[in-house]
């Protein structure tokens, strides 16, 4: 099987964030690392193709920095990479990022795409299925279990409040995968040494750029949420917190 | 026009559908737009008539054999030669995972855009601006349409009031629309919704909840959450990170694909406050949070916040517990 895996970076999960001075973006002058469900993503190609062969290519989109985890990619043991490299498509919104990436590949046969459910920045949860519709596949999101079985593949998707369901579709198809779907491996010293030498294919702007049009949304303003609730703040030592909170308890919420 | 998009499952609706509509009415009420309500499926008359008691101007019953199962391709197709024919402007839906997995799909085959998951709305002047969370609730932003309608805009769930959809002084007409869905549309075989196991812990009825997150760092460290839970006689849960690690059983996780909860009491120790573990969590009546990064979204929904290290603050904590106990 020949599996795509996008992926994207996103700022650290503890990373202190700061807003621009035009409160248009984030200071970009944080730690980044790779959006963690594009992990598991990424994880499950690899075990895919353990299972049957095939290639695993890993794409991602954004400036130099991105490349990062295409290489962290590369030495948990993907065969290539492809980078649509420009700080521009950092701004491009989900349907213009899909329509890029198709360009991208559009001379590629892959069977499989997956993309992690949702990105911790953004959290559009839509490129994937986005990209399913401009290659007119079929797909199916929030995947916890992919088998491959004749013509096709039997994959179970997560719905809400604990319940499951199987559904075999055909191939090709595009999944978005849930965090959680596999336990995620690290990169050998050998691996990391082996992707130096892996093909990481670069993407120009200029090269997609007649796949894209007009952001559809735009973002006109990003802050920090208005505190809709008192927050009580408990100070002090330790033992004096926990004596602070403990008659809170017992006084005003009652529990004790 | 405005067009809300209610779900059913099974025959119900869902509580966030509602939500939807009192959104819709909302915006109504604002823009001067007539409201109008559409339920898609294999046989939906009944739901339809329950949503023609609201405040709506027309509900659309929108039926198709090929919508029961639900699938992308099947409900895709049907709510495109649906809304292409009546053109609203603005189509409104639950963000729930059965939305996520087709209204990108929709949007996308229709050339247009969907605002997801969004917590409220603003009308600033002409133009209707839609606030959703990013960076994991850490910011909000206003986000606007830059393209033509049909403007697609999801929202989370509990971000409208359910209980306050208004009723409508007489039933609104109701519709049945014939949908084409051709053979071959339908790609994918979905097989009957099941549960895992069947749940062992039914965390809704807890009055008071334990729930750690990534901050407890180690497997063995949970053990310090459940003397705390113990302690308070409540129930331990965790986010799901905690939970994918295997560290907790899945039945003990709180957020959208896990329990949703209304304690008396919520502690979370070391749980940053995702956006899909806050809807799970939110309807609690006193939300304490410990965690040691005092940016953590959490502490915007905490009535009670220790900006600390956990594994300091709770053995004394649990101490105090006891002595309150043992003193009353």
């Amino acid at each position: 099987m020949k599996i795509l895996v996008c992926m994207k970076q996103v700022p650290q999960k503890d990373a202190p964030l700061k807003l621009n001075e035009g409160g248009t973006w984030i200071r970009e002058d944080v730690s980044y690392e790779v959006n963690e469900p594009d992990a598991y993503a990424l994880e499950e190609a690899l075990r895919q193709k353990e299972k049957h062969s095939g290639e695993v290519v890993v794409i991602t989109s954004g400036p130099a920095r991105a490349s990062q985890v295409l290489r962290e990619a590369l030495a948990k043991g993907a065969d290539r990479a492809i980078h649509l490299e420009d700080n521009a498509f950092v701004g491009l919104d989900a349907y213009n990022t899909a329509r890029a990436f198709a360009a991208a590949i559009k001379d590629e046969k892959f069977d499989l795409i997956f993309t992690g459910l949702q990105s911790d920045d953004y959290g559009y949860a839509q490129t994937g299925v986005i990209l399913a519709e401009l290659l007119g596949w079929p797909h199916a999101t929030i995947i916890m279990q992919i088998e491959k079985q004749d013509g096709g593949i039997r994959v179970k998707r997560e719905l809400e409040a604990g319940f499951f369901q199987f559904v075999d579709m055909p191939l090709p198809a595009v999944l978005t995968i849930q965090s959680g779907i596999n336990k995620l491996r690290y990169a050998t010293l050998i691996g990391i040494k082996q992707a130096k030498n892996k093909p990481m294919r670069k993407v120009t702007m200029a090269e997609v750029q007649s796949a894209l049009g007009e952001n559809l949304q735009r973002i006109e303003k990003l802050y920090i949420p208005q505190k809709t609730k008192k927050t009580e703040m408990i100070q002090g030592s330790p033992g004096e917190m926990a004596k602070k909170l403990v008659e809170k308890l017992r006084n005003e919420v009652r529990v004790l | 026009m405005i067009l809300v998009i209610v779900e059913q499952r099974e025959g119900k609706l869902n509580r966030v559908s509602w939500e939807t509509l009192t959104a819709g009415q909302a915006i109504a009420a604002e823009t001067g737009w007539p409201l109008e309500a559409a339920v898609a499926g294999g046989s939906v008359a009944a739901l339809a008539t329950e949503v023609a008691g609201k405040k709506v101007g027309k509900v659309y019953s929108i039926e198709n054999a090929k919508l029961e199962p639900y699938t992308p391709d099947a409900f895709a197709a049907a709510l495109k030669q649906f809304i292409a024919s009546k053109q609203p402007k603005l189509v409104l839906m639950p963000h729930t995972y059965q939305v996520r997995d087709f209204v990108p799909k929709l949007a996308t085959a229709m050339g247009r855009t969907v605002i997801s998951d969004a917590i409220g709305y603003k009308k600033e002047g002409e133009k209707l601006v839609f606030t959703r969370q990013m960076f994991q609730g850490k910011f909000v932003a206003d986000v606007s349409f830059a393209g033509d309608a049909p403007w697609f805009v999801t929202f989370q769930n509990g971000a409208f009031r359910g209980d306050k959809v208004e009723a409508g002084a007489s039933a609104a007409p109701v519709e049945t629309v014939a949908i084409d869905v051709a053979d071959g549309v339908v790609r994918n075989k979905p097989q009957e919704v099941f549960k895992e196991a069947k749940q062992a812990v039914d965390l809704t009825q807890a009055e008071v909840i334990v729930a750690v997150g990534r901050g407890i760092k180690e497997q063995k460290n949970i053990e310090i959450a459940k003397q705390l839970a113990e302690a308070l006689g409540g129930e331990l849960a965790a986010s799901r990170p905690i939970c994918d690690s295997g560290w907790l059983p899945m039945d003990r996780q709180i957020g959208s694909s896990g329990q949703t909860v209304a304690p008396k009491l919520y502690l979370a120790l070391g749980i940053s406050g995702a956006i899909q573990h806050i809807v799970g969590m939110k309807g609690a009546r006193t939300i304490v949070a410990v965690n040691k990064d005092s940016e953590a979204p959490i502490f915007e929904i905490a009535d009670y916040a220790v900006v600390g290290n956990l594994f300091e603050v709770v053995p004394p904590l649990i101490e105090e517990i006891k002595k309150a106990k043992a003193g009353s």
